[in-house]
């Protein structure tokens, strides 16, 4: 020890370089953890890009609902002072109407209607079609009567390039705040449409916001707007009140009597949140109703059948592998080690061959003119005519999961068994025991951490599994995952997918957690 | 050191009444199958036990006791069913043979202590008849396929013309539509781009990463190791689910970099597990030593780190690519049709069940995990013996 220097008179012990050694160990050791930090940081931020953000993706995924309020965004805010009331209430006013009419004239551009259709149409059947419908009878509403009235007032109304200036002008969202709401969306479906704004005439619902601001707005409001086209304004203003009217909500309902349900707009509001908890509710067979959280009706009721069937199949394999696992790492664990390794072979085997050729190999055997069907047949135990049905069902999917997952319960518990000396149960028979009670007392309950290790796996293994549920499951022997792969590739309802996975998800982190309890994640060997 | 005598057997109260069973139970069997069970048994218990008495009496070497019988079921075999008999035929010979020996030699008692009661003997061959049931259980399923791929139908069961040995039943065909067909070309292609660039990125910053984990002083290191181990437990048909979605928002879906970021990220855990597993056994001193006679880091690193821990890396490699190679739900939702890999394309096939190719497919497959398996186990070997675990 050289390097450092004890001064013997006071002051803390030095390095060579004169820097106090407790400091000097410090930037050592910082140094240390810097450069692990660096060697780690590639990998922690791919894994962290390609597979913690999808997955925490999905789980915003199970809560996100902004397309109610960005695809019909006045809607929502008219809706507020509208109360369902236990569907006793009636439709809402020709306020909210018109705030649907606009968001509606945009959507329908934007051809997003149709997408927050598919979207409702998961709550409440019907309200696809019905947004097709009225998306398709928007434009064809009796409201250009407005735009006649005023063309008639004055050409000028008739101008894209008078509507251009009027509605630049600072101010005028004060004096006319719903026509320039209305405006933005016009500008957005000129743009969408390659147009220029200044040669466009506008849309009737334009006119319509129009006419509603003239009337709504005191003539104060009017009075105070003074900048160009201010004297149009101020006579279409004076003018107004002789109009002819169009009853928006008339329109509606007259597209589709729905619009009058209450039900309808209870699902617009129930679902206006941009958060929902209504996938959630969904998975474990609640809907989130107007009314508040209902259970869903008795034939739709499949995710909690299909949760309780998945924990069940999952059980069942779990334990016909502790069945059958159990003799083999017993006689593994217990013959010469040269022989033990040659059997372990044939446990590796399955272990390492494709999942998809064993689970074509089960096809094979299982299926009604398979081999098992043909040997029985042949034997005569079975005639031609009933062939047993083995695939297809739960028998098929518990026995080919079993035979795939047998592995990773042999693996676990030959390890623990391995541990296990044999003088405890030689000297449990020479005290008397007799075999059964020197396997029972003395060492099964040293195998148990094996069996628990095991366990845990193939259940957590067989909760997840999609593949091979979905070869040889048919219909009543398939798993949560199946659905939530049905959700996500065919019924394109990739909220409830999300919040599927995200409960089962929950389910398997809880149960690894249990498990690192138990066995430590760092103790996880391959084979 | 005195040699225990072996306990007598009873020949007439013992061996031919278990014979007399074990005959009547194949006898019922190809009874049965032709079509007269109760004849069928009588039969065979009857030539059973004639079969033991003889071998007992006048036969005293097991070798030519258990071939003599062997050939004549086996010609017995031939005249009753024909070709396909023949099989049968020694497969039972070869058993009642065996089994008369077995018998009365005592053979029955081996691996049971001298003294061990009949109970006992009797529950000890039980159990090892047990155990190689579940044993067949395990191996069975992946052997059926094999000889199926050389159907000359297109059947995925075994026709008379398989069984009977007749070579007309047999064929390459379905090898030949793998390496014809342009679709399993395309998959096979497919496979071969996706699993190699995968690894590639899962060893290169997994070992990294491991090497890294395995200082003595890292920060958070269990949440760090948590994150990284993430992908193997999290289930795939949720990655699978998530990674659609987020790799859609970023327009990763459906291309070929999706897909091998996705299984990069599946075999990470592998690569980590295993390395981080050799690094335990590694002697730092070694580094220090090369550090003290001048060498860079990054040398120390290629001259003096990476070929003692080079086995690791490969078995991890080797782990990371089979989990490439096989993977099909995490793929089949990231990937579109341009990715169709291998397992993907017998997915489809066995859900649409077009053509036995893919039992040609599963046993080509079944050859490269056994080669696989054999690397693995040489390598294994290899690394206890660099890292002085095991002698020789």
């Amino acid at each position: 020890m050289t390097d450092a220097t004890h001064t013997p008179s006071d002051g803390p012990m030095l390095t060579a370089d004169g820097i106090p050694l407790k400091k000097s160990l410090q930037i050592a050791l910082r140094r240390q953890k810097l450069r692990a930090l660096v060697l780690i940081a590639p990998l922690l931020l791919f894994v962290l890009i390609s597979f913690i953000a999808p997955i925490a993706d999905m789980l915003f995924r199970s809560v996100e609902n902004d397309i109610v309020s960005q695809t019909v965004p006045r809607t929502v805010i008219a809706l507020q002072s509208w109360d369902y009331d236990d569907g006793k209430a009636a439709a809402p006013d020709n306020d909210v109407f018109a705030a649907l009419y606009v968001d509606l004239s945009e959507a329908e551009e934007f051809k997003t209607h149709t997408r927050l259709g598919s979207r409702l149409n998961y709550e409440t059947t019907g309200m696809s079609s019905l947004m097709r419908k009225t998306g398709r009878g928007i434009g064809r509403m009796d409201t250009d009567k407005y735009t006649e009235q005023f063309e008639a007032l004055d050409t000028k109304w008739a101008e894209p390039a008078v509507w251009v200036v009027l509605m630049e002008q600072p101010g005028i969202a004060d004096a006319l705040p719903e026509t320039a709401s209305a405006w933005k969306s016009w500008q957005r479906i000129v743009a969408n449409k390659g147009d220029v704004l200044a040669e466009e005439q506008p849309d009737a619902f334009i006119y319509t916001t129009l006419y509603r601001d003239l009337v709504k707005q005191p003539a104060t409001a009017i009075a105070a707007y003074t900048g160009a086209e201010a004297d149009l304004l101020k006579f279409a203003d004076s003018a107004v009140d002789g109009f002819e009217t169009v009853s928006l909500k008339d329109q509606f309902i007259k597209m589709d009597k729905d619009w009058a349900s209450p039900q309808v707009w209870g699902t617009i509001k129930a679902f206006s949140s941009p958060y929902t908890a209504g996938y959630f509710l969904a998975s474990v067979d609640l809907q989130l109703t107007p009314a508040g959280i209902e259970e869903q009706p008795e034939n739709q009721k499949v995710y909690m059948l299909l949760f309780g069937r998945t924990m069940f199949m999952s059980m069942v394999i779990m334990g016909s592998c502790i069945l059958l696992g159990y003799p083999i790492a017993y006689l593994l664990s217990n013959l010469p080690l040269r022989t033990s390794n040659l059997l372990l072979i044939l446990v590796l085997l399955p272990f390492w061959t494709s999942l998809l050729v064993r689970t074509s190999a089960w096809k094979v055997l299982l299926q009604q003119q398979g081999v098992i069907n043909d040997v029985l047949v042949w034997l005569g135990l079975v005639s031609e005519g009933d062939r047993l049905v083995m695939i297809n069902n739960q028998f098929g999917t518990i026995v080919a999961m079993t035979h795939i997952l047998l592995p990773f319960m042999i693996l676990p518990l030959y390890s623990v068994m391995k541990t296990i000396p044999q003088t405890y149960v030689r000297a449990a028979k020479s005290l008397g025991a007799t075999d059964w009670t020197a396997f029972w007392r003395v060492y099964f309950p040293q195998s148990v951490p094996g069996i628990g290790a095991g366990s845990i796996l193939v259940f957590i293994l067989s909760i997840g599994y999609y593949i091979t549920p979905e070869l040889v499951g048919g219909t009543t022997g398939t798993f949560i995952s199946n659905r939530i792969a049905y959700h996500i590739s065919s019924s394109l309802n990739w909220g409830l997918a999300a919040a599927l996975g995200t409960i089962l998800l929950a389910v398997v982190l809880l149960l690894y957690w249990v498990y690192d309890r138990i066995v430590g994640i760092d103790n996880v060997s391959l084979g | 050191m005195r040699k225990f005598k072996k306990p007598e057997v009873d020949l007439i109260r013992f061996v031919l009444p278990l014979m007399a069973l074990a005959g009547a139970v194949f006898g019922f069997l190809v009874g049965t199958a032709n079509g007269s069970p109760l004849a069928g048994t009588a039969t065979g218990a009857i030539c059973s036990v004639a079969l033991a008495w003889v071998l007992a009496t006048y036969v005293p070497s097991k070798r030519t006791g258990v071939a003599a019988t062997t050939v004549l079921f086996g010609i017995a075999g031939l005249l009753i069913a024909g070709t396909g008999g023949v099989v049968g035929g020694l497969i039972v010979g070869f058993v009642l043979g065996w089994l008369s020996y077995w018998l009365f030699t005592g053979g029955y008692r081996a691996g049971t202590q001298t003294y061990a009661t009949p109970g006992q003997v009797l529950w000890h061959n039980t159990f090892k008849f047990i155990c190689g049931v579940i044993f067949f259980f395990l191996i069975a399923p992946i052997l059926t396929v094999m000889p199926l791929s050389f159907n000359a139908e297109n059947f995925f069961t075994f026709t008379p013309a398989m069984l009977a040995f007749d070579p007309e039943g047999y064929s390459l065909k379905h090898y030949r539509d793998f390496f014809t067909n342009p679709d399993w070309q395309q998959a096979l292609k497919n496979s071969v781009q996706i699993a190699p660039a995968a690894t590639i990125i899962s060893v290169s910053l997994g070992t990294l990463a491991a090497i890294g984990l395995s200082q003595p002083h890292v920060p958070f290191r269990r949440a760090i190791m948590a994150i990284l181990i993430s992908p193997m437990i999290v289930p795939l048909i949720i990655s699978a689910a998530g990674m659609y979605f987020f790799y859609s928002r970023i327009g990763l879906q459906g291309t070929y970099i999706g897909v091998v970021l996705a299984h990069a990220a599946l075999g990470i855990p592998f690569v980590i597990i295993t390395v981080t597993a050799t690094l335990v056994g590694f002697d730092k001193s070694l580094t220090r030593a090369a550090a003290n006679m001048g060498a860079n880091p990054v040398t120390t690193f290629f001259k003096v780190q990476m070929p003692l821990i080079l086995p690791g890396v490969i078995s991890g490699g080797l782990f990371a690519f089979i989990t490439s190679f096989d993977e099909v739900v995490v793929v089949l939702f990231v990937g579109s049709a341009g990715q169709k890999t291998l397992p993907w394309q017998m997915f489809t096939g066995l859900r649409e069940q077009i053509s036995p190719t893919i039992l040609a497919v599963a046993t080509l497959l079944v050859g490269v995990s056994m080669l696989l398996l054999t690397t693995l186990e040489l390598l294994r070997r290899r690394s206890e013996r660099l890292r002085g675990l095991s002698p020789g």
